[in-house]
């Protein structure tokens, strides 16, 4: 269906990261957040509170992230597509609950914008080391998406992909922006709402007497019922049948959890998307992504003015990671170069799907509270290349 | 135009982060353009100084931060301090006149214009920030005058709208009188390399 | 208001409640004589006298024994995580305006470790019935020390005899903000469930403590006899004082029970407030969340 012309704030304006992560969620039909103040990331929900009274949304300022996100979870359960917006510290707390959205298949978006860790680390200055996190912050086997912007407008745009992605395969989706591209300040477009794609929360045609909320039927996810709506289903964290019950034993335990993976695993190619430039025929190619993904490619020109054949692939959706697209590339390249505001996290990933075809994975990292200086990125690809 | 860093720096309440804003906007928005606008967090907040940078470009920005500006506007005496040293060689330095006394650099070109004064002759003080960008939009000329006036219009409150376009006309019109009319104040980077002396 | 049809007849053999409980999920978990099941048996008589349309009632609990009444309710049912069945109700009631939601926990899981989310939405007034289910002890995980464990009291981590002060949860409560505020037996089963029922029909957060009996580990724990002791004891020393000072119904180990309703008050809930500060500030510009909820559809 097309966007709710009410949330969408059609027009070219110069926004910041944090502010264009509101506007895309009211653009994709959110209309309930969540959440507690935090550095670099208040300023979404301030957006937020200041708009959606006008739109039919409801805001709340939880006391804690472990009651944001129950509250996000909650609410979906309504129907109403719902929200968090966090950094490292409360991103640690929410853990708790995205497991639990994770486990009842509830659609929900969560924004990390991420600061230098760890601990209380950095509030104001940027990092990207919550990446393991989002693929494996809460305990137990579970998959998630998750989405990284490198820019206002983008992120604007990975707002509604996230909440669409989030219907389609009832998951929590992380949209995994950081300080830099939170706090920076470009021109983002807005389209009108007949042209925003949404994916509306489908709700069963079944009758109650034979509805069974986590029956699947061979698609990849079951069809949801909300709460107030006659089907008085049960849903719970604890592993579960068909009927949402619960039932403690190994063979239960292996369907729940193995449908829970496999509705992202077998759709990893539906779900990635990446951006590639010149990696045919390249020595080395760089991955980054986020705020490090635009200074890596200044790194690539550089690089290349000396010669080297470089080329990039950008990870706009970080999680699941595209596995067969970096094994593939391995196979012909020498190196892949990683940087990342970090001490290396995603360069495991690339790490793992390199090692087969004996390609190297370099790490450029980072602390945090910057970003690379372009020179290092190209003296590693310089270095891989040799 | 390749790529241009700017750093506008001020006390707070000067409107620091709307000046660097509104100049982002005319560039990216208005003028079709590129450009990045950063607030000051973290370690640029220093001291009382308020900061806001600018990276514009005909091309994609890349890079979000900038390192040596080529283009700083200095609104008090603080800033100016803090951020002196790192304009480039060539760079041009624009300041408020009154506040700030700059020690002239060869190859710098310095251009002062008293927009808290021109602010208050308008009636509102609150608008030197505004004076003072139709200042730097004359002396740089980065972008077209009127592009600056709409981002000017679209990024002030409601209804202050030509009282702010007011404010930007007059720090516009001080640069083409004292800078380019019949007496060009040639003595303006004179006094700036005499120091705050000169102005005492 | 419901329909006849909403509301089934119950047939002769079946227990009364039958209708208002996952007959497919019985027997339950719960021990015998714990209290906990009378607990649901009065709050589903409430229900089923209230005339309340049931597709509109939701049930949230957390973890732990009373944890499981979400499950064996049947009604929209949320088994969450420990502690977060408050939060987790305040997003559905928000979500859904419309919904009446309740929370059914138990104390550790309510005033333990969600002790955070009870005294925030008690603050907010926030539009939820709370029915905390207190037996004094961590049941499930095996009887541990629970914030509301009387002093000296013992618990499988205070082998000694517990020496931490206990919450007064009626005061909690109240001192908070909520709105009305009881505390009854599972003895008190017509009282309770009157209870039930009136708080069924008033808004704002409304807070119902039920003192049940843990045969299985506090009773064993402290050689206080069977779960009918237990009974016997509260039969005893239950003292029911309504309006009672909520500072002066602490509960000390095997002392007297003090039970009533302290708290009936009209204060506007969350909601309320909420609705009424946007009308005022936002004027015609104010859009709420539609009762049925923000769900976008074609």
């Amino acid at each position: 269906m097309k966007a709710d012309p009410a949330g969408v704030l059609t027009g070219v304006h110069y926004l910041d990261g944090d502010f264009a992560c509101g506007e895309g969620a009211m653009a994709a039909g959110c209309r309930f957040v969540a959440g507690y103040p935090i550095t670099p990331s208040t300023e979404v929900v301030e957006r937020i509170s200041r708009r959606f009274p006008l739109m039919g949304g409801t805001f709340i300022q939880m006391e804690d992230e472990l009651g944001s996100m129950a509250a996000v979870v909650g609410a979906s359960w309504t129907g109403t597509k719902s929200m968090t917006v966090t950094s490292g510290p409360g991103f640690s707390l929410m853990m708790e609950n995205i497991g639990l959205a994770a486990m009842m298949e509830t659609p929900c978006v969560v924004v990390n914008v991420q600061r230098g860790g760890p601990s209380t680390g950095l509030p104001t200055m940027v990092g990207q080391a919550d990446m393991m996190q989002a693929r494996w912050g809460s305990h137990g086997d579970y998959e998630v998406i998750a989405l990284s912007p490198q820019s206002p407008q983008e992120t604007f745009d990975l707002m509604i992909n996230a909440f669409n992605l989030a219907e389609v395969y009832r998951v929590p989706v992380l949209v995994m922006m950081d300080e830099c591209v939170g706090h920076m300040t470009e021109k983002v477009v807005i389209p009108p709402a007949e042209e925003i794609e949404i994916v509306p929360r489908t709700l069963t045609g079944q009758p109650p007497e034979s509805y069974l909320p986590y029956k699947v039927d061979g698609k990849p996810v079951p069809e949801f019922a909300r709460a107030g709506d006659g089907y008085r289903f049960h849903t719970t964290g604890l592993t579960h049948d068909e009927r949402g019950y619960p039932v403690m034993s190994k063979e239960c335990q292996e369907k729940c959890v193995s449908r829970l993976l496999d509705k992202v695993r077998r759709n990893v190619d539906n779900i990635v998307r990446l951006e590639e430039r010149e990696v045919d025929g390249a020595d080395v190619v760089v991955v980054a992504y986020g705020i490090t993904a635009r200074v890596a490619r200044i790194g690539v020109e550089l690089a290349k003015l000396q010669g080297a054949k470089v080329g990039f692939i950008r990870l706009i959706t970080v999680w699941p990671f595209p596995d067969r697209r970096i094994r593939a590339v391995a196979e012909k390249v020498r190196a892949f170069v990683v940087p990342e505001i970090n001490y290396g996290q995603m360069v495991l990933e690339v790490e793992r799907c390199a090692a087969k075809a004996g390609a190297d994975a370099v790490l450029v990292p980072h602390p945090g509270g910057g970003v690379h200086d372009p020179k290092r990125i190209c003296e590693a690809i310089l270095g891989a290349a040799k | 135009m390749s790529r241009t860093e700017i750093r506008i720096t001020g006390f707070g309440g000067q409107g620091v982060v709307l000046s660097g804003f509104i100049i982002g906007r005319a560039v990216a928005v208005h003028a079709g353009k590129h450009a990045t606008m950063m607030q000051s967090f973290g370690p640029e907040a220093r001291g009382s100084a308020c900061s806001a940078t600018v990276a514009a470009s005909d091309e994609e920005v890349l890079f979000p931060y900038i390192e040596r500006p080529d283009i700083f506007v200095a609104m008090s005496a603080d800033g100016y301090e803090t951020y002196r040293d790192d304009l480039k060689e060539d760079g041009i330095l624009i300041y408020e006149r009154d506040l700030v006394h700059p020690v002239s650099k060869e190859g710098q070109r310095a251009f002062g214009v008293p927009s808290t004064r021109i602010a208050e002759s308008l009636g509102r003080s609150i608008v030197q920030n505004i004076v003072m960008l139709g200042f730097f939009a004359a002396v740089t000329g980065i972008v077209p005058r009127e592009a600056m006036r709409d981002a000017v219009r679209a990024s002030v409150p409601a209804g202050t709208e030509e009282l702010n376009l007011k404010a930007f006309d007059a720090g516009y019109a001080y640069f083409e009188q004292e800078y380019k009319g019949a007496n060009p104040r040639e003595e303006e980077e004179t006094a700036a390399a005499a120091g705050p002396a000169a102005h005492a | 208001m419901s329909t006849p049809a909403e509301h089934p007849e119950v047939l002769p053999e079946e227990h009364p409640v039958a209708p208002y409980i996952r007959t497919d999920r019985m027997p339950h978990i719960w021990c015998p004589t714990c209290g906990i099941g009378t607990v649901v048996k009065c709050f589903a008589t409430a229900l089923a006298e209230s005339g309340l349309d049931l597709n509109k009632v939701s049930v949230v609990s957390g973890i732990g024994c009373t944890g499981r009444v979400a499950g064996y309710m049947k009604l929209d049912g949320f088994h969450t995580t420990h502690g977060r069945a408050i939060p987790f109700a305040t997003g559905l009631k928000l979500g859904r305006p419309e919904l009446l939601v309740t929370v059914f926990s138990g104390d550790g899981d309510l005033v333990g470790i969600g002790g955070n989310h009870f005294i925030h939405a008690a603050r907010r007034n926030m539009d939820l019935l709370v029915i905390l289910v207190n037996n004094f002890i961590y049941g499930m995980t095996g009887g541990q020390n629970a914030a509301t464990t009387p002093l000296t009291a013992k618990t499988s981590t205070m082998p000694y005899g517990n020496f931490e002060r206990a919450f007064n949860l009626p005061q909690l409560a109240a001192s908070c903000g909520a709105t009305y505020v009881a505390r009854w037996t599972c003895l008190h089963i017509r009282r309770l469930t009157k209870a039930f029922g009136e708080a069924l029909k008033r808004r704002g957060f409304r807070f119902i403590e039920v003192i049940t009996p843990c045969a299985t580990l506090y009773a064993r724990l402290n050689k206080l006899g069977s779960g009918l002791d237990l009974m016997r004891f509260y039969h005893d020393n239950a003292e029911i004082r309504h309006g009672a000072d909520t500072r002066e119904v602490g509960i000390a180990f095997q002392d007297r029970i003090v039970c009533g309703k302290f708290v009936d008050e009209e204060q506007p809930s969350f909601l309320e407030m909420m609705h009424e500060h946007y009308r005022k500030t936002l004027g015609s510009k104010y859009v709420p969340t539609p009762p049925e909820g923000g769900w976008l559809h074609e």
